[in-house]
């Protein structure tokens, strides 16, 4: 510092102020609220708006939830409990329908005793989908993987177990057809061959020989039929078979589109679009009523099972867009590149191709099958006892008329758990691909 | 996966699927009735928490059940909506059904159906909130109106307003339970369907008393049971099993008393022709001579089927009205049984 100043100043500071603390306005909540919430006059207004309607909401939800009633018999004991607890016309809600059906709405008329064949099976498919997902699990499990579609069916609707059995041997057939002519006969042969040999198996073998071990081992669980299916259990029955079908088929009416063989490549465009192009609710119709006409009278070709086929078919129209979507979207090189390394068209399909296709397409997938397992709710207009069918049904008996919103909220509040679960699946993938990726 | 079920299906179908047109026979192979009822109608046909059905509809199922095969458990219960039941029955997926459906002169003669008598004598009415200050239907000029699509009703309230000159604003609703939350929201000022179906909603309100079913029955509906065209003998037997329902009450038949009248014949022959211990009408239907008698026994009379449904001991607590005996001054009458 020099002198000039020195006597018109007369106290120059010579240590740093302590660092004071920012002002209120400046720091913590009030600086977030601010920032966040009333930075403009007009965020101000849209923030206030907000507050007025979330309060509307809740307030007018609360009380009916707090004042909620659990046990009762009937609609009229729920308002008579809430009468006499928080008085007359206070808006409650009577979750006593739930208690006193949920278990009706999870399973439907399965008989009571066998509750656990179900919750066994959900649990089989949990196993065998676990292998799939996460690549981190032993391989060895795949095997269980493959067994577990006879497995759940045995659960589900039980009977002798010789049937899912020979069903089963006829993959095996199919495979065993494959690997022989391969050897004597050219590719085409040997894929003919597994396709026609386990038809003829199925056709005019399965039948007696599963017969004929019935009668020597009765082995298996009571038979339940596809009427007494109902509920959450149909939905998931439902959907669940249309996801885990409707993918292979999917992916190969994609690589059908994208084919140069003629006939394939114009069958899968037709079977696409004529699908595509339809709604459900009238291929549902379909497998209803007309299929009812074409089959001789008196023929019962189970309801469950049409409905699954149509759901299956229907869905894997869309999952073969999004495939090719993704087939799209790859460079020209891939392709190339996987020919050069003289692969043929399976292997490159099977190990270049497919891989980065399918990772592409996780999100559009997903979002088709979660969409799948909503509209699975379709089926009550066809007369099947799904949660919103059940939920009429359950209205229609004297004790719960009347009972409307209670229903609502808990068949959504199922929904939603299996639908979010797909939802942060597809997520995870996504994040655990992309970081392979890198 | 999907070829090989539909294979595998297909052929069993195939193997298994040769049926004749007689009915009768059918149901006595498998041992059980198919039945077509509604998906869930108050009082009439609805499942309960163990998933046995119960209701007015569902007693006839039970009713015929037992005539053919003995046992009012017997019965699949196939339900059916508006729009799948016919072809259910026109298919064969269903042997009858006893869904709350209208005898009209197209369903029996165009649809080819057979409908085998009236279980039920409804008509379509109003509910109206008591504040709207109406009294008569005819007062409803301009008003909004709720109504389920795709029903006779909504061709019924059309036919009504343009008969009566005045106009109305329908309000198309999917399902009696939306109806109600339209109705007691405010987004329609009456709501209209069946009479009986009104009476079980109006049950259901926490002010019953400040709705009013306005006095105006616009439509006749006479709902029964329905069989398919061709098969005489089988519509016979549903038909006679629907009579002995109501026979038995005008005869004085209940559940309680018919073991003891069916034990040895009694003073009154038309009853011992009815229970079988006098003549062959049991015989003539190809079924067992105490048939009637094991119906009554089952499932009661028309008035012990009506009173632990619909009547007035129950919430719906509905009046007998036209469906009293013809003797009461309502609308049955059955034929003798001779």
């Amino acid at each position: 510092m020099s002198d000039t100043n020195a006597q018109s100043v007369s106290f120059v500071r010579d240590k740093m102020l302590p660092e004071s603390a920012p002002p209120t306005l400046e720091r913590g909540v009030v600086k977030w609220i601010r920032e966040n919430l009333f930075s403009s006059i007009l965020n101000s207004v849209l923030t206030l708006g907000s507050i007025y309607v979330i309060y509307w909401i809740v307030a007018h939800l609360y009380p009916w939830l707090a004042n909620s009633v659990w046990y009762a018999s009937s609609l009229n004991e729920c308002r008579e409990i809430r009468d006499a607890t928080v008085g007359p016309g206070v808006p409650s809600a009577c979750f006593a329908v739930i208690t006193d059906r949920w278990e009706q709405l999870l399973f439907g008329f399965y008989p009571n005793d066998a509750y656990w064949r179900p919750v066994m099976a959900l649990v089989a498919f949990l196993a065998a989908i676990a292998p799939v997902l996460f690549v981190s699990l032993p391989r060895k499990l795949l095997w269980f993987s493959a067994a577990s579609p006879f497995v759940m069916f045995s659960l589900l609707w039980g009977g002798s177990i010789w049937g899912p059995i020979t069903l089963a041997v006829g993959f095996g057939v199919g495979y065993a057809a494959f690997v022989l002519l391969g050897r004597v006969a050219g590719a085409l042969v040997s894929v003919l061959g597994s396709i026609i040999a386990p038809v003829l198996f199925w056709m005019f073998l399965a039948g007696p020989i599963a017969g004929a071990l019935t009668a020597v081992a009765p082995i298996g669980l009571p038979f339940v039929e596809s009427r007494s299916f109902g509920g959450f259990t149909l939905s998931v029955i439902i959907g669940v078979s249309g996801i885990v079908l409707s993918m292979p088929l999917g992916i190969l009416l994609a690589l059908g589109r994208q084919s140069d063989l003629f006939i394939i490549n114009k069958v899968s465009v037709a079977f696409i679009e004529v699908i595509r192009g339809v709604p459900l609710i009238v291929w549902l119709f379909t497998a209803q009523l007309i299929l009812g006409y074409f089959l001789p009278p008196g023929t019962t070709f189970d309801l469950t099972l049409r409905v699954i086929i149509m759901v299956t078919l229907f869905s894997s129209a869309y999952i073969a867009e999004v495939v090719r979507g993704g087939l799209a979207a790859l460079p020209k090189g891939q392709y190339e590149g996987a020919d050069s390394l003289g692969l043929d068209y399976w292997q490159s399909m099977r190990l270049i191709i497919l891989p980065q296709a399918l990772k592409i397409s996780i999100p559009g997938i997903v979002n088709t099958f979660i969409g799948l397992f909503k509209d699975t709710t379709l089926v009550v207009f066809i007369g099947l006892f799904d949660p919103i069918g059940l939920s009429n049904a359950i209205r229609a008996s004297t004790d719960w008329n009347g009972i409307y919103w209670e229903l609502f909220v808990f068949i959504g509040l199922l929904f939603f758990i299996f639908c979010y679960s797909m939802g942060r699946y597809s997520l995870f993938l996504e994040r655990k691909l992309q970081r392979e990726n890198r | 996966m999907k070829t090989v079920f539909l294979g595998v299906l297909a052929t069993a179908g195939l193997a298994a699927g040769v049926a004749g047109a007689a009915t009768l026979d059918d149901v006595k192979a498998r041992g059980s009735l198919n039945c077509g009822v509604s998906t869930g109608l108050v009082g009439f046909a609805a499942p309960d928490a163990d998933g046995v059905w119960e209701g007015f509809d569902v007693g006839v199922c039970r009713a015929v059940a037992t005539a053919v095969l003995g046992d009012p458990d017997a019965v699949t219960f196939v339900p059916t909506t508006g729009q799948t039941r016919f072809t259910a029955l026109a298919s064969g997926e269903i042997d009858m059904l006893a869904r709350n459906t209208t005898w009209t002169f197209s369903r029996d003669v165009d649809l080819k159906f057979e409908f085998v008598g009236v279980n039920y004598y409804d008509g379509q009415g109003f509910m109206a909130p008591r504040e709207l200050g109406v009294s008569s239907a005819k007062e409803l000029d301009g008003a909004t109106v709720c109504i389920q699509t795709g029903t006779t009703t909504e061709l019924n309230l059309a036919d009504f307003f343009r008969v009566n000159s005045i106009s109305y604003e329908p309000v198309p609703i999917e399902t009696n339970a939306e109806a109600l939350q339209q109705l007691l929201a405010g987004a329609c000022d009456v709501y209209t369907t069946d009479a009986s179906g009104l009476a079980a909603s109006r049950a259901t309100f926490e002010n019953a008393s400040d709705w009013v079913i306005l006095p105006e029955i616009i439509s006749k509906e006479p709902l029964g049971p329905l069989v398919r065209h061709g098969d005489n003998e089988w519509a016979d037997v549903v038909r006679w099993s629907l009579n002995t329902l109501i026979a038995a009450e005008e005869l004085g038949v209940t559940s309680e008393n018919v073991a003891e009248l069916a034990a040895a014949p009694t003073n009154n022959p038309e009853i011992n022709r009815m229970l079988g211990t006098e003549g062959e009408l049991g015989a003539m239907l190809g079924l067992e001579a105490s048939w009637a008698a094991d119906i009554i026994a089952a499932v009661g009379n028309y008035s012990e089927l009506f009173e632990s449904n619909i009547g007035e001991s129950t919430p719906i607590g509905l009046a007998r009205g036209l469906n009293a005996q013809w003797t009461d001054g309502g609308l049955l009458y059955t034929p003798p049984f001779r």
